[in-house]
């Protein structure tokens, strides 16, 4: 690998992270295109900073456009408190007005500025080493790398330091505000850190997958735990593996690295809520299917109980009387006597002493509306689930 | 019952210009267990949310023992209703019983042992501490409720403001919760509960205040729980036939 190589991975993996944590607040506060609007809409302010300091790296610029993200997010409120307009609705007619100003800036003066609507779009991560900070004529890096190396420290700082205001405001606003934590301050203190977060990895990675570096690492975070300083860790996980590997896909396709990247995060996202182990597709349609096989097995054994009578008990009549096909009555018969729930002496099928238990206990907790105990009454009973 | 612990001067609140709670005077006795009772969209949750300064009112005043909420916040626990916030979040409950414990500690300071202890004193009085660390969308909504109420608890305030504690919980959690709101007034302490059912109000409750955007009556409930009171407050004929 060559520096450059490493200067690339290291500033795109430094972006994923400092873009994770405001992120993950973002994914749980509901306000993911509020991230969209804002990482549009700081174009205005880019280009009139641009014009002022004629550096992409200055310190004024990103003052400047991150105080655009926050107007961004002050008219979204505005509109949408009108109550003429719900927020989707206030969100989409914020960001491309201002959006368009920066395109019109862009354009009529074109000839004076080095920027395009391009790199604004998609990033020049390739570029970035190109552009070192000098400090008394010694190369100390790339500028992009120092920039987000600030802005990364400032956003761990923040967090660690209101990790619990951050935390009791977005689970329950009415509380934080009792308590004397103003929700107000904690919501633009987000807003801020995530503008500033936008500017700062803009130039790296563009406009577009800023939100996918928001967004993707939290959502898929979100599917795979149940504590918040897991969700945050595994957002950054999430995204710096997306990062690395995208530059590599990049490398190899030759293609742009902002695009690999976010297809990576898109892959990632697409996996986990594929082969999630609780919230997965595949393991809630497991989950779905034991739970339909488990009712059966309920009934089965319901009717058994009920019928003395040895026709009703023949296992040939089975599907017939509870209405079931054959491979249905053959799973769930298989299913009762792995579970010594029944017998069967010529055909007649009769419950087990355990059998009986186990349907009687599940009858008194239905009658009893207390349904949600017969999921913990199956782990005792069952040495196969369905 | 001579101290008085929460007294509203002509309160009003509006959403986009259109009153929600009229001009209320109000006082609140220290020591009692008062529901607040009234249509939909009668203000009770406004009322509540007023008083802990989450609304801003356009008139009017609230003192908690004779000064302002901002300056009386350490006396004062808050039970919001259940709906009010997302149950997917990850967290676990006794996280949550902790939250309670943030305001003691004021910004940036972090809970340590001690503000865990309490948390789990409290689930234990609600009866969840063998689901201190479930996930909370993993709780039934009687469970749910619970721990509201053990966030409550770990506040140690002397005013409690529970919005709709008894909606959507089991007859177990019902009874449960009612015990623990006894016990907090046998100890002193001010509950003050946004209630729906009519019927288990001369059960439940020493006080009572109507409330229909305007305050239709407050005080005893043995005084004033009678059809008159609610036919004015629900507008109908309303007919409760109040068991001795």
């Amino acid at each position: 690998m060559s520096n450059a190589q490493i200067e690339i991975q290291l500033i795109a993996s430094l972006v994923a992270i400092a873009c994770a944590i405001p992120g993950t607040f973002l994914v749980l506060r509901k306000m993911a295109m509020i991230s969209d609007a804002i990482s549009h809409s700081i174009l205005p302010g880019i280009v009139v900073g641009f014009f002022i300091t004629q550096d992409l790296n200055s310190p004024l610029l990103i003052l400047l456009a991150a105080v655009t993200g926050i107007i961004t997010v002050i008219l979204v409120e505005y509109i949408q408190k009108t109550g003429l307009v719900k927020e989707d609705t206030a969100i989409g007619l914020v960001f491309p007005v201002l959006f368009s100003i920066g395109v019109i800036l862009i354009a009529k003066n074109a000839n004076d500025v080095h920027l395009d609507i391009d790199a604004v779009l998609l990033g020049e991560l390739a570029f970035a080493p190109f552009d070192r900070l000098m400090v008394s004529g010694v190369d100390i890096g790339p500028k992009s790398l120092w920039v987000i190396g600030c802005i990364l420290l400032i956003t761990i700082t923040l967090l660690i330091a209101f990790f619990k205001e951050l935390k009791v405001s977005t689970f329950d606003v009415g509380l934080a505000s009792a308590l004397g934590f103003s929700p107000a301050i904690i919501h633009y203190g987000l807003m801020t850190v995530s503008s500033i977060t936008t500017v700062g990895a803009f130039d790296a990675v563009g406009a577009i997958l800023v939100v996918a570096l928001m967004i993707a690492p939290a959502a898929t975070a979100y599917l795979l735990t149940t504590d918040l300083k897991k969700m945050i860790l595994l957002s950054i996980v999430f995204g710096v593996f997306s990062a690395i590997s995208g530059y590599w896909v990049a490398h190899w396709l030759d293609a742009s690295i902002a695009g690999s990247i976010t297809t990576m995060l898109g892959l990632l996202f697409l996996s986990v809520y594929l082969f999630a182990p609780s919230k997965g597709l595949i393991a809630v349609m497991y989950r779905e299917k034991q739970q339909r096989t488990e009712v059966s097995l309920l009934t089965f054994l319901l009717h058994l109980g009920n019928h003395q009578e040895q026709e009703e008990r023949h296992v040939n009549h089975l599907n017939e009387h509870i209405n079931w096909q054959k491979v249905r009555s053959k799973t769930v018969l298989d299913l009762a006597l792995k579970n010594n729930m029944i017998t069967i002496e010529n055909d007649i099928v009769s419950l087990t002493k355990k059998g009986n238990e186990f349907t009687t206990q599940a009858i008194s907790y239905i009658i009893t509306n207390e349904d949600s105990k017969i999921e913990h009454m199956k782990d005792d009973f069952f040495l196969f689930r369905g | 019952m001579d101290k008085i612990a929460v007294k509203i001067d002509d309160l009003t609140v509006a959403y986009n210009y259109k009153p929600v709670l009229w001009d209320i005077d109000l006082e609140i006795p220290e020591g009692v267990l008062m529901a607040i009772v009234g249509p939909n969209g009668a203000g009770k949750s406004t009322l509540i949310k007023s008083i802990l300064g989450i609304l801003k009112p356009i008139a009017g005043s609230v003192s908690i023992y004779g000064k302002s909420y901002e300056k009386q916040r350490s006396l004062v626990a808050y039970v919001p209703q259940k709906g009010s916030v997302d149950w997917d979040f990850p967290t676990t409950a006794l996280d949550v019983v902790m939250m309670g414990t943030y305001g003691s500690l004021g910004w940036i300071k972090r809970p340590k042992q001690k503000e865990k202890k309490a948390a789990l004193e409290a689930l234990e009085k609600v009866g969840m501490l063998s689901f201190k660390n479930r996930q909370i969308s993993q709780l039934s909504g009687g469970q749910q409720q619970r721990i509201f109420l053990a966030r409550a608890l770990v506040q140690n305030a002397s005013i409690y403001f529970m919005d709709e504690p008894f909606q959507g919980v089991d007859a177990t959690t019902e009874i449960a919760i009612i015990n623990i709101l006894k016990e907090l007034r046998k100890a002193g302490k001010t509950l003050i509960v946004v209630h729906h059912d009519l019927q288990t109000v001369p059960e439940y409750f020493d006080w009572v205040t109507f409330l229909n955007v305007k305050k239709i009556a407050t005080g005893p409930v043995k005084d004033i729980f009678n059809d008159d009171n609610l036919t004015k407050t629900y507008g109908i004929n309303y007919k409760v036939s109040i068991q001795e």
